[in-house]
């Protein structure tokens, strides 16, 4: 396979890193110019991952070694098919949140701006650092600096429920880092003397230098415990914990960097650190699917029952990211297909729904579900967005998250899990309860005439006319709504990406 | 020159201690750029020797032209080389903090013997690690350890009762190790350690040797404030003056580490050390209690500076886990943490100093909205303490990462959980702090103008920031750390 070294990844995450010393300096001066950084940094970064796209569409992989501090640990980037697939749906979407947040945090009139964009940029950097990382130390550090600065974001609201959430958040992902990743990844180096990332998996030949299947196992285990990211059951409560944190974060945690970087881990160390073969003759793979089915509907059912808007999300992500999980597990090829597409439609779906909750927020200020009665007459086009992305997360056509759940069932059927397919169907019946009955009110339902939010001046005028959120807001959301559309028809590019993967990863069937 | 350079390194800082009174008599100001001026001597001897060692190889250099084992030997290694540059240059910075921290803290008229005796307390530590020989070992260890007592008794009102707890603890450890000189010189008569390491394979099956070894072992470790013979540090680190607190918690444990090292494995050899005892066993055990011992204390304390000291509990517990574990890796991961830890800790209890300069006060519980007031400082805090939680890429992630090597390499399990486990811990203790400054809303309601940026001066912001950078720089040159230096460090057999 034809390597290319090139210099862009390092251009990539430092983009974002110089944009959070401009914003620092810049500060509360001048808000516009330190708004600008933010975007003209998200356009940038967005454009040099792009101009990597040609290069690893062709079947070449671009590599970098930054520096090699000791034996085993090199701060190195590799870009493959799964790297800038996920590169590019993060750079694309920060560009939307970016135009978002600033029109929520100055609707809102949030505090501690400068701080708020600073990490947010951080956060970003970090994130294409995971996705382009070329050893698992690399994508260890990377992950824990998306913890660290992270934890500002959740924090942002400084009340004590906000530090309340915001210690749990990182109790939980710094605990199960340090606790559990860090010993695999010690344990990875112990067992195969690299941590190199491979095609094949860098732990495939571990085997036969003698490394007992036990051993193979609990490295296995430790890994899946020490992504906390990704929400597997037991360890997903710090998500809906972080809800406290303003809406753009939450959306940037479920859509954009934290939860999906969970994911891309998890689908990494299944597919280059272990390999399809290795877990296949270990039999792993079917554990972690049954593992993810439990938590899919587990959430799912939990979800039902939550009346706080942004909570009800944040089980869904939950049940929805062990979708990639068990994609991934099944180890078939449409499977790993379609767990990867579910990386990009969920991230669609479930920004659009979090950027309909904050605009429902900022506009009306409601966060209940049971408030949202008629809400969709006067919010119309957030709420028909909502409509959008729900539907994408529920999986009918002609929404792009059909796509995936269609590959996720065919890979199953590959893999001869029947019971999967009863998961599958059970789980999509359970996102319709629970994501319909909110359309169903907002559009159908005459609003309730409340005024226990001492808006006594929208009463007078609620019978008419629209109260949507500021256009910069709303248009972020439409889009993303649109997108979520327009990756059924169009997944072309995503969809090369995600064979490409499938390809190298089972050797080319 | 270069020859020379290893006798000098003790001989300049001896001889300014003692210049210092009159001087200081004369013109109090001129102590503080003469103390300053010294340690930087010290450190470009120590890069001398240090230069020397890497490119010529051992030095030793014979005082008064006597050859040993009759005379007294300097003898340079590169360990030797590696930890001489580590505590000059920690002194060099810490006596640069010293001057706004001192004159705050402290009676004007203790200033100049402060000079003083800060000085001597240099002269002793690096004499401990240019010697070559048994007894002037002991002699520098006194030197150092009295001038520690010293030093820490100036403190608060308290300090004086710490003192002499620390005294009593210092001096019995010191009485070991000297009951170990002293059997070591019956059956051999010699105080020479390269002679020892000659004459003693013959002997081992002797009780006395056996005995010897053993008082060493927990001389040294009441030295080193290894758990559970830790009870003096505490206090004594908590009520001493902050400059204070930073050069002891960062020298003194590391010099005593670096002479268990000298003891069990050049003195003793690796063989026997390992073998004839279960001494490394109880060690790595021992080790294993001081770090979730140190941690859970840790997390108890709301004093800052009495938190910092139990963590340091908890470190010497590293250190000696990676030695105890008896194998590359670990080693490597023990003496790498040397150096990282030092300088961890020069960081972090400069930023108590620093907080105690401003605030008057180090409650942990108190420190709402700091990082207004001191942004440049809580930011160098906030390095310093994910290094001391070892997030990559800070230093401190790369000595971890050996030390669990090492622990693994031993199929020493227990001892990767215990590691992780007190990472943990610090974390929790670390983010603890980070959140009351960063997120605690302030409890004061009757301001509620934004506090003014008011930073400590200039003198004691370099250092802070110097250290905690270097925190960074040492994380990226790990590598060439090891290869230049520690790998040579290594003893044989390993």
């Amino acid at each position: 396979m034809d390597t290319i070294t090139s210099i862009t990844p390092i251009i990539v995450i430092s983009t974002s890193l110089v944009a959070t010393f401009l914003i620092f300096f810049t500060g509360e001066r001048s808000k516009n110019l330190r708004e600008t950084w933010t975007i003209l940094a998200s356009l940038i970064k967005f454009a040099f991952v792009v101009s990597m796209l040609p290069a690893v569409l062709d079947g070449k992989i671009i590599e970098f070694t930054l520096i090699s501090i000791a034996p085993g640990l090199t701060i190195a980037f590799r870009v493959d098919a799964l790297g800038i697939f996920f590169a590019i749906l993060a750079s694309f979407l920060w560009i939307v949140t970016s135009f978002y947040s600033i029109g929520y945090m100055r609707s809102m009139n949030e505090h501690a701006q400068t701080r708020y964009f600073c990490c947010f940029a951080i956060a970003l950097s970090a994130t294409m650092g995971v996705a382009m990382s070329g050893n698992m130390f690399t994508t260890f550090l990377f992950y824990e600096i998306i913890t660290l600065c992270t934890y500002p974001l959740v924090a942002h609201k400084q009340t004590p429920e906000a530090l309340q959430g915001a210690r749990r958040y990182i109790t939980y992902l710094l605990g199960t880092s340090i606790a559990f990743q860090l010993t695999a990844v010690f344990l990875t180096y112990t067992a195969a003397g690299t941590l190199d990332f491979s095609n094949q998996g860098l732990l495939n030949n571990a085997r036969e230098s003698g490394v007992s299947d036990i051993f193979l196992t609990i490295i296995f285990v430790l890994y899946m415990a020490g992504i906390a990211k990704a929400a597997i059951m037991p360890f997903h409560s710090w998500l809906p914990a972080a809800m406290v944190a303003p809406t753009p974060v939450s959306a940037l945690l479920h859509a954009v960097a934290v939860v999906k970087t969970g994911v891309f881990v998890v689908v990494k160390v299944v597919l280059h650190v272990f390999g399809v073969n290795l877990l296949t003759e270990l039999g792993l793979g079917t554990a972690l699917a049954y593992t993810a089915s439990f938590t899919i509907i587990v959430a799912s059912v939990i979800a039902l029952k939550q009346d706080n808007l942004k909570r009800r999300l944040a089980y869904s992500t939950v049940s929805q990211l062990s979708y990639v999980i068990l994609g991934v597990a099944l180890l078939t090829p449409s499977a790993i297909a379609g767990s990867i597409m579910h990386i990009v439609l969920h991230a669609f779906g479930k920004i659009t729904l979090f950027f309909t909750a904050g605009a429902i927020y900022v506009a009306a200020h409601k966060t209940e579900i049971s408030q949202l009665d008629g809400i969709g007459k006067k919010m119309p086009f957030t709420m028909a967005a909502f409509t959008l992305g729900a539907l994408s997360m529920i999986g009918i056509p002609p929404l792009g998250g059909f796509i995936s759940k269609w590959y996720i069932g065919i890979g199953s059927l590959e893999a001869n899990q029947l019971p999967i397919i009863l998961v599958l169907v059970g789980s999509t019946i359970l996102n319709a309860c629970y994501f319909l009955p909110i359309v169903y009110a907002a559009f159908f339902k005459e609003a309730k005439h409340d005024d226990n939010h001492g808006h006594g001046h929208s009463h007078s005028h609620s019978k008419h006319g629209l109260e949507e959120a500021p256009a910069i807001m709303v248009i972020p959301l439409v889009l993303t709504a649109i997108g979520a559309v327009a990756l059924f028809f169009l997944p072309s590019v995503f969809l090369d990406l995600a064979r490409m993967v499938v390809i190298s990863a089972t050797g080319g069937n | 020159m270069n020859e020379q350079a290893s006798i000098l390194i003790i001989a300049i800082p001896l001889l300014v201690s003692v210049l210092n009174i009159p001087i200081g008599l004369l013109k109090r100001s001129l102590c503080y750029p003469l103390t300053v001026f010294t340690t930087l001597s010290c450190v470009y001897l120590s890069f001398v020797i240090a230069d020397t060692v890497i490119n010529t190889g051992n030095i030793s250099y014979h005082v008064g032209g006597w050859e040993p084992p009759w005379g007294i030997e300097v003898a340079i290694d590169h360990l030797n080389a590696y930890m001489l540059v580590i505590i000059s240059f920690v002194s060099f910075v810490v006596s640069i903090y010293a001057k706004n921290s001192i004159e705050k803290e402290l009676l004007p008229d203790r200033i100049i013997y402060f000079y003083t005796i800060y000085l001597l307390l240099v002269t002793g530590l690096l004499g401990i690690l240019v010697t070559g020989d048994l007894f002037n070992l002991f002699v520098f260890l006194e030197i150092a350890s009295l001038a520690g007592y010293a030093l820490v008794a100036i403190g608060e009102d308290k300090a004086p009762l710490a003192t002499f707890n620390y005294i009593i603890m210092g001096t019995i450890g010191a009485c070991f190790y000297l009951l170990g000189v002293g059997y070591l010189y019956i059956v051999t008569g010699t105080l020479n350690i390269a002679d020892l390491t000659r004459l003693l394979p013959a002997l081992y099956h002797s009780k006395v040797v056996l005995a010897a070894f053993a008082f060493f072992v927990v001389g040294v470790a009441i030295k080193i404030a290894l758990f559970p013979l830790h009870t003096w540090l505490p206090d004594a680190y908590t009520h001493a003056p902050s400059t204070v607190s930073a050069f002891v918690a960062a020298t003194m444990t590391k010099v005593g580490a670096y002479v268990m090292i000298r003891v069990m494995f050049t003195v003793f050899e690796p063989n026997f050390t390992l073998n004839a005892l279960p001494t490394t066993e109880i060690l790595g055990w021992v080790a294993s209690a001081a770090m979730i011992f140190g941690c859970i204390m840790a997390l108890a304390q709301t004093d800052l500076k009495r938190m910092l000291a139990y963590i340091l509990v908890a470190e010497v517990g590293y250190i000696v886990m990676g030695v105890s574990v008896g194998n590359r890796a670990g080693f490597t991961g023990s003496v790498l943490h040397i150096l990282n830890d030092s300088f961890m800790m020069v960081s972090l209890f400069f930023v108590a100093g620093a907080i105690m300069y401003k605030e008057g006060h180090r409650n942990i519980k108190n420190l709402s909205n700091l990082h207004k007031k001191m942004p440049v400082t809580m930011g160098c805090f906030i390095i310093a303490a994910i290094s001391m939680v070892g997030v990559p890429p800070t230093a401190g992630f790369f000595s971890k990462w050996y030390l669990i090597h090492g622990a693994i390499n031993a199929q020493k399990w227990f001892f990767v959980a215990f590691l992780l486990l007190s990472s943990l811990m610090v974390a929790a203790a670390f983010f603890r702090i980070i959140q009351n400054i960063f997120f605690q809303p302030s409890e004061s309601h009757t301001t509620h103008e934004e506090p003014v940026r008011d930073e400590v001066p200039c003198s004691m912001l370099l250092p802070i920031v110097v250290m905690s950078i270097s925190l960074l720089v040492i994380g990226f040159f790990s590598g060439q750390i090891i290869d230049s230096l520690i790998q040579h460090a290594v003893p044989k057999g390993f």
